[in-house]
Parts: structure tokens; sequence; C-alpha cells
């Protein structure tokens, strides 16, 4: 950890999309230029971000590239950023997909085209942030510093029922995420101290008085902020209308990064620092992650327009995420980590090339389309690999994970692992019938003969997650060799109470 | 000199006197002189000329604080005592008038007011709250309420041709002086217990006096008076209809400055008196005045309307940090509350210098579906005021943000875990209307006919100076904080009164209880 960036290239990473927008707020209205810098922006953004796995100390304990300065004295807030395994590979992503966003959105938003590009990049600030701080408070900060953009990018970019699904999206979150912000303070009044590490050890050492009393009800006002960001069942019913109505963009950074922010919270701080509730409070967590799984699936079958049942593809395969964390297994937690990579590239391919058919017909529905692989043969095999992908298919993305969470699952309790199984079925049934109605057969629609292939900029942004899928199959331990030793880190305080159990 | 008794000479006052109304006297002055230059100036020139004497007259009442707040001590036969504490409000009700002033130089000229008479009273009235928060006499803040009052009550009605705005000014001066007829009432049977109408010497004797029953009804017959002047639930039903008629400029000043001098004096009275007995009312107040400030709020169609009742739940918000009862906890109170009623003041009068200029000639477009479009017709001016409502809604990097922090922070600090709770959902719900005003501006195409006026220089200073205040609490805090903590220790009872352990809360405030 020689490098002379070390604490300054997260600021760095997080900071770099921001400066891009104020740069873009002073750049004139040729909307070619926009697209160009933004586009650059996000690029070297990626560049920056890839000093972290290079430099990354695999094997070591705690938290690395560490920076901490004091911010506000009173309240004692501190500007404290660090990452470790997990962290990590979420800001890759986060820094990976927004590139694709940008070549995505290149010809299909034409109006409002500096606000498009200058709301995108403060959110990838924002999304970044999350996964970079250590400082309940600067957390918190990001946290609701995702929600502007997000919402504007649905309400002023989306479709016909666009300031529905905004407005519905901003309230889910914030409602949920204001008792974080009571457990946040609640937390800061006990301890004097915003700082993660601090207000753990504390807790782990049993030296906040009050404790013992609050502490179902702090572990609730953080799961709730992350359940219904996550989503889980039954605080799902914002994500269908979001994606729906997102621009393509928007909806690649939710289901992709958005939704990651609640099961990253949920294994960070659940866990971290109340690792008694979190048992405590497993079974009907793993019960509702499986009736996620399920249900999701099922209303995924039945869904006639595309990106409604990708959105409920996307709740299903979260509440994988789920089950592995609440499994505490290395073996879940590893396969919860690894599915929420896999699928925030699969579902951000499958959203972008939703975007795509919507793009040249203006319309989601299922019953549209028919047998367009004859018109579109390239478009139809990228579709196919990223199906197949999120699917789970062996030697791609999907399959590594889901693998690893069932595997934790059936080690928690086998009756977990058997219905969480169902779901990989699932998954199958509904993606490969859309897929199924969708390309082959003859053209049903004669529009639809018609229609172009993926042109260049498509293709650039659909075929990097098709990449990556395809190496993440093959050699997942090229990521897990960082996850693990962090969830090893994170288990610590269950092993402590299995061994206390198995003692007593 | 030596002929005169001594008793005499202590009561015949001294420069130090006067440097300690120093902001006062330039505020009157200058209120004067606008009165007296009115009837010289012709139609034509007065909006402009009179209008910046009296900016003028708000930076020079700045400076002066600025060098009274390097005299501090007591004046005037120990009735007005100036501390950190009476500089930071005397400084905010004048920052707000400068603010005021320099947005109404467009809106006197599009509405055809004639300007003289505006700008004396917006003057006059910051005198009133002045005096409000330097006196430590109770018959002498009274003085200063009856000045701001009146003031106020004058320019409520100052769109002369609408009856909504004679209704509004009526309105309140009606209700108004009922209120102020309360805070009285309570100042005397205060005198009757505690033989007194000084705050120190009250804060002595309560703990002896001899009915208690009197020092609460007092208390509770002076929170009434205080409570409408801020309008805090349940005294607050005249606010949404005064302000949907006043002018909107008076709106934006009256829901900040009096609003200010009103929390100084609620606080020296709560706090510095540290009267027994208040807790639950005040509790009361502020659960009552959140919730039915918001709910209220979910369902206007006109944006002053709305605004009235988001300043409704605002004052419910800043309410909370006044149920602290142990010395400790009461500096962080303190502060908090100041730092409030500074982040909202900045908030709340940007907010209201955009809807002043959206308003146009004789306020025709204060409704949502006027704001339609908005975002596309004037972007600069939309994305302001959508900074302004975020900063109330209370996200990050704004100084609303940090408000409520603090305030739920202090009340978390004092074990207030139902009213925390009370406030934070409460700051969900209020989310709700607040975006409302945005996704009309942003999100709805304009299906009315709204005429776009471009942006004057003196609202454009108004609003970047409102701007950065916004932008300043919500990133650097710690200074104001840090004042307001100072003054909080100055407001509290010295060490000799019984209550002492006072002294040591300025420490136990910088580093948080283990």
């Amino acid at each position: 950890m020689n490098d002379a960036l070390g604490p300054y290239i997260l600021s760095l990473i997080t900071f770099a999309p921001l400066a891009g927008a104020v740069l873009l707020t002073f750049l004139p209205r040729r909307d070619r230029d926009i697209r160009v810098v933004a586009f650059l922006v996000s690029l070297i953004t990626f560049g920056f971000s890839l000093h972290l796995p290079v430099h990354f100390h695999r094997g070591l304990q705690g938290f690395q590239f560490e920076i901490d300065k004091q911010w506000i004295a009173s309240p004692n807030i501190h500007y404290h950023m660090a990452i470790d395994g997990i962290s990590m590979w979420l800001v890759v992503l986060t820094t990976f997909l927004t590139p694709l966003c940008v070549l995505i959105s290149w010809k299909s938003v034409h109006d409002r085209v500096k606000e498009f590009f200058i709301l995108l990049l403060i959110l990838e600030t924002a999304l970044i942030g999350v996964f970079t701080s250590l400082d309940l408070f600067l957390f918190y900060f990001f946290w609701e510093a995702t929600l502007i953009p997000m919402a504007l990018l649905i309400g002023v970019f989306g479709h016909e029922r666009k300031v529905y699904a905004a407005v519905k999206f901003f309230m889910y979150t914030m409602i949920a995420s204001v008792f974080m912000l009571a457990a946040i303070l609640w937390l800061y009044a006990q301890t004097g101290s915003f700082d993660f590490v601090v207000i753990r050890d504390q807790i782990a050492k049993g030296a906040i008085p009050n404790f013992p009393a609050a502490a179902q009800w702090l572990f609730l006002g953080f799961f709730l902020a992350f359940a219904v960001k996550v989503p889980l069942f039954p605080f799902h019913t914002w994500l269908p209308d979001a994606h729906v109505e997102a621009p393509t963009a928007g909806s690649v950074l939710l289901a992709g990064v958005l939704l990651k922010m609640g099961t990253y919270g949920m294994l960070r701080f659940n866990l971290g620092l109340f690792p008694d509730q979190s048992r405590h409070n497993a079974p009907w967590i793993m019960t509702l992650a499986l009736i996620g799984i399920i249900y999701g699936a099922l209303v995924a079958m039945v869904q006639p327009n595309m990106k409604k049942l990708i959105a409920y593809s996307s709740v299903s395969h979260l509440g994988f995420v789920v089950l592995g964390i609440f499994s505490f297994t290395q073996s879940g937690l590893n396969g919860a980590m690894f599915v929420m990579l896999a699928h925030g590239i699969s579902t951000g391919g499958l959203f972008m090339l939703a975007g795509i058919l919507h793009e040249r017909r203006h319309t989601y529905e299922i019953s549209e389309f028919g047998g367009l692989a004859s018109p579109m043969p390239v478009y139809a095999v990228s579709y196919l690999f990223i199906v197949l992908a999120s699917v789970g298919l062996p030697l791609l993305n999907g399959f590594v994970g889901e693998f690893l969470v069932l595997n934790g699952a059936f080690q928690a309790k086998p009756i977990y692992g058997i219905l969480g199984a169902t779901g990989v079925i699932w998954s199958a049934c509904y993606l490969l019938w859309m897929f199924q109605r969708v390309f082959y057969g003859k053209v049903t629609n004669p529009v639809n003969n018609a229609m172009a292939d993926m042109r260049g900029f498509e293709k650039a942004a659909v075929w990097p997650c098709a990449i990556a899928a395809l190496v993440m199959g093959i050699a997942p331990i090229l990521w897990l060799a960082a996850i693990d030793p962090s969830v090893h880190d994170a288990l610590a305080p269950f092993c402590q109470t299995i061994s206390k159990v198995v003692m007593q | 000199m030596t002929i005169l008794p001594a008793i005499l000479l202590q009561v015949i006052p001294q420069t130090d006197d006067y440097i300690r109304i120093l902001p006062i006297l330039v505020l009157a002055i200058f209120g004067i002189g606008v009165m007296v230059l009115d009837p010289l100036v012709d139609e034509e020139q007065s909006q402009k000329t009179l209008g910046i004497i009296a900016f003028v007259g708000t930076v020079v009442a700045l400076l002066s604080t600025w060098y009274m707040a390097h005299s501090p001590g007591l004046a005037f036969s120990n009735t007005i005592r100036i501390d950190s504490f009476s500089v930071f409000f005397n400084f905010l009700v004048i920052a707000i008038a400068a603010v005021v002033i320099l947005s109404s130089f467009e809106y006197m000229a599009v509405q055809r007011i004639r300007a003289g008479e505006y700008y004396a009273l917006i003057l006059f009235g910051v005198v009133g709250m002045s005096l409000m928060s330097s006196a430590i006499e109770l018959v002498l803040i009274f003085i200063g309420l009856e000045i701001s009052s009146i003031s106020t009550y004058i320019l409520a009605g100052f769109r002369r041709n609408e009856a909504s705005s004679s209704e509004s000014s009526l309105k309140y001066f009606l209700l108004g002086s009922f209120a102020t007829a309360f805070f009285l009432y309570g100042v005397a049977l205060m005198f009757g217990a505690t033989g007194s109408t000084n705050i120190d010497i009250i804060s002595q004797k309560i703990p002896t006096a001899s009915s208690p029953v009197l020092v609460f009804t007092a208390m509770a017959l002076m929170f009434v008076g205080l409570g409408f002047k801020v309008a805090a639930a349940p005294f607050h039903i005249w606010t949404p209809d005064v302000y949907e008629g006043a002018p909107a400029p008076v709106v934006g000043f009256m829901s900040t400055a009096p609003k200010a001098a009103a929390f100084a004096v609620l606080l020296r009275v709560v706090f510095a008196i540290n009267a027994p007995g208040r807790f639950w009312f005040l509790w009361v107040a502020a659960a009552l005045s959140m919730t039915l400030g918001n709910i209220g709020a979910l369902v206007q169609s006109n944006v002053k309307r709305l605004l009235a009742y988001s300043s409704i739940a605002h004052a419910g918000y800043l309410l909370v940090a006044f149920a602290m009862t142990s010395p400790e906890n009461s500096v962080t109170g303190i502060s908090a509350a100041m730092f409030y009623t500074a982040a909202y003041a900045a908030m709340n009068v940007g907010a209201f210098a955009v809807v002043s200029h959206f308003a146009n000639a004789g306020e025709k477009y204060v409704t949502l579906e006027d704001y339609e479009g908005m975002g596309r017709s004037s972007p600069l001016l939309a994305a302001a005021l959508t900074f302004f409502l975020l900063s109330l809604i209370g996200i990050p990097i704004t100084g609303g943000f940090f408000a409520k922090f603090y305030v739920f922070s202090a009340a978390l600090r004092a074990n207030l875990v139902w009213l925390t709770l009370i406030g934070v959902v409460n700051s969900a719900i209020g989310a709700y209307y607040y975006l409302r005003i945005i996704v009309a501006m942003y999100m709805r195409e304009s299906r009315k006919e709204v005429p776009v006026t471009p942006i004057s220089f003196g609202l454009g200073l108004a609003l970047s100076l409102s701007l950065l205040a916004t932008l300043y609490l919500g990133i650097l805090p710690n200074r104001v904080l840090q004042i307001a903590q100072h003054s909080a220790t100055d407001l509290l009872p010295q060490p000799s009164t019984p209550n002492s352990n006072v002294a040591q809360s300025p420490t136990s405030t910088a580093v948080p209880s283990q």
C-alpha cells in the first residue's frame, strides 16, 4: 500500500463525476459535445476506480484506502472513507455501468440533453459515496443525495406515467430512510460518534448502557430503510412503476446499483452493528426473501410488459441476495455479494436491450413483437446471451452467485435452500418464455420487419456487459478473492456466537 | 455634573448605552429619512431611490451591529443586554430585512405600489424586532413586539386594491392584538408572582416564588401570545389566510423576521427564566404544529398557502428544540433552535423571492398550475426555487438539513424519542408537498400562458444571497453553530443562581456525553 494516491483515491473516484457535472453546466448547449464530455468523464472515473482492485491487498483484514478527516466539529462528523472487498466491487460496478449508460442514452435522449447528463453524473457521485463512506452521517448524506437525481431522471425523462412513478419512488424511499436517520441520531446521542467502526466496537464491548432496550428498534430502523430500497417483499411495489417509467439509463442504474445500496446496507450496517438482532430476526427476514424470490418470479411470468417483467425478476434476484446475507454462512454471503454484482451487470444489460426496442417502437409490450430474430439477428444473439447469464447458466455469472447462496441457505436450514432453488427454475421459465415470444417464430407484426439491428453505440453499451458476464462466470475467483476475507470479517461476530452456543 | 445626585447619574444614558442600541437607532433614522423623502421624490423615482436608501440603512445597521458586538453589557438601567445571543438575532432580523428589501424593488414596480411607507415600515418593523432580541425587560419586549406587529399588520394590507390583502391585514390585526394582550396579561401575572419584570431577576426569584400556580399561568399566557406570533399550533389558524392575502415579499419577511424575534423572546422566556412545568405544552405544541402544518399543506394548490402551512410545520420542528428541561441539554436545544431560525430564514426568504417574481402583476400566478413548465420557461428561477424547497424538505448540502439534524439530535440527546419520531415522520410527509411544486415545474408541460419576465438585478442579488446562505449553512455549519452554542451559554442563567450546573455545559456540548 505504498502508492501515493492511497488516501485520496476514494475521494477522487467519488467526486470526479461531480466535477464533470459542474463542468457540463458551463458548457454551451451543443448536445454532441455534452455527450462526449459526459462519456469521457465517466470513462476516466472508471479508469480511476480500476486503481482499487489493482492495489487492493487481498487477504488483509479491515478497511483500506482509508481517509479520516474531521468535517464538522460539533456534531462530531468525519469525512471518513474507506473500502473493503465488499464495497470495492460495488464501486467498480457503479463506475463500469455509468459509461455504458451514457452510451445507451446517446441517441435515445434528445431533449434537455445537458440536464440529463448532469443528473446522471451527480447520481454517480452519490452512489459511489454511499459505498465508500464509513461515517454514518456521510453515508446518510449520500444515501439521500441519490434520491433527487434519480427522481428527476424518472420524472423528467421518463415515459407516460413518469410523475406518478417519480413521486412514488421518492416518497417510499424518503419515508423509509427517515427511520434510519432516527436510528443514526440515537446512536450518535449515545456514543458521541458517527463513525461506523467506533460505534461497532462500542456496541460489541457493551459500552452503551441503553443499547439492549433499543437494539431491536434500531435494527428495524436501519432494516426498513434498506428493505424498501432492495426492495424486499412486501415493500417492492414502487419498483415496477419506477422501472417502467424510467429512461433506459435510469433503469440500468436503478436496477444495477441503487437496489444494491439496500443489500449493501444490510450487510454492512445491520449485520455489522447488530449481530444479535440480525440473528434473532433472521427467520422472518429469510421467509420474506423466499416469498420475494417465488412471488417475484411468478408475477414476472405473467407480465405483458417487458420492462415490468425484468423489474419483477429483480425482486426475485434480490431475494437471493437477502437470503444469502441472512444465512450467516461464508458461502451464503460470498454468493450474495456475487449475485449483487452479477445482477447489476446482467439486469443492466437486459434493461439496455429493452430500451433499444423501446427506442424503435415506443412500446415495451411483448405482444407487439414476435420473430424479431430474423430482422435483428445481432440483437437477438446479444439478448440471448444476457438472458442466459441472468437465468444462471453455468459458465456465466448468474450461476456462481446463485449456487453459493443456495449452498449457504441449505447450510442454514435445508428448507430455505430447497425453496430458494425453485427460484432458479422459475427464472428460466419467465425469461426464456419471454425470449421465445419476442424472437422466435414468424414476424407477427409487419412493422417489425423494418426494424434496424443494433447500432454501433448500442453494441458498445451492451457487449461489455456480455463480456463481463462471461469473465465473471469463468473466473469468479478474480472477484471472490477480495470478497472472501471481507465476508469473513463481517461474519466474525456470528462465529463467536456460534462458538458460545457450542461451548455452553 | 457633580450637582446631580448619584442616583440620577446612573439613570442618565451614557455613550455605551447608545452604542448598545446602535442598530435600532440607525434603522429608526433611516426609516424616518425614507418617510421624509417620500413626498419629495416623484412617483417614478420613488421605487428605486427609497428602496436603495432603505437597503443602505440595513447595511449600515448590519455594520453597527458588528460594532455593537464589541461592547457587550447591560444598557438603559438593565433593560437591554447585548451579548452574543442578542447580537445573533439582531444580525439575523436585519439581514432578513436587507434581502427582503432587495427582492421588493422589482415587486413594487410590477405591482405599481407607491413605495415610501413600505420601506419605512419594514425598517420600523425591524426596529421592534431588534428591540425584542436585545431586551431583557418584559415590558420593553412588549413594546418591541408591538412596534414589530403594527408594522407587519400594515404591510400585510399593502396591496390596497385587493380585498384579500385587506382581509389579511384586518385578520392579522384583530387576532394579533388579541394575542399580544395575552402576552401582556402573562407579563402582569409574572410581575405579580415575582415582583419584577426583569428576566434576570425573575429567574432568580422563581425557585422561591410563593405561588407556583401563578408562575405557571403567567408562562402559559406568555406562551399563547408568542405561540401566535410564531404560528405554532394550536394558535396557527390565521396563518394561511394572512399569508395568502399579503404581498409575497412581505410574506417572506413576516414568516421569518418577526418569527425569529419571537423565537428569541421565547428562548429567553423558556430558558433564561427556566420556568417550571413548561415541558408538556411545548411538547404538545411542537407535535401539533408539525402534524397539522404538514397535513394542511398536503392539499393546498395555492403556493403561498402551501408555504404558509409549511411555516407552521417548521415552527413545530423548531419547538422540538424547546422541549429540553435539564441545563446540559438546554445548550444543545437553544443552539439547535438558533441554527434552525437562521437556516429557515435563509431558505424561506429565498423561496418567497422567487414566488413574488413568478406572481407577476396583481399576484395573478400563484397556483401550482401556474408553475407548470417553469423549469423550461425560466430555468434559473426554477432551479433556485427547487434548491430552497429541497432545503425545506431537509435534503443534505442545504441548511435545512443541518437545521433538522441539530434539532432532532438535541431531542434524542434529551431522550425525547417519541417527539423525534413524530418529527422525522412529519419531515417525510412534508417532502410530498414540496415535491409537488418541483414536479409541477419540471415534470409537467405548461397549460396556461404565463408571462416570463427577466430577473432584475435586485432580485438576482437577493436570490444569490439566500442561496449562498443556505448552501453555506449546509456545507460548513460549524461556524454558525459555534456562535449559537456560545450564545446559548450567554443566555442561560449564570452560575450564581441555584441551577448552577449550567457552567459545565459549554464543554459538554463540544464533547458529547460518552
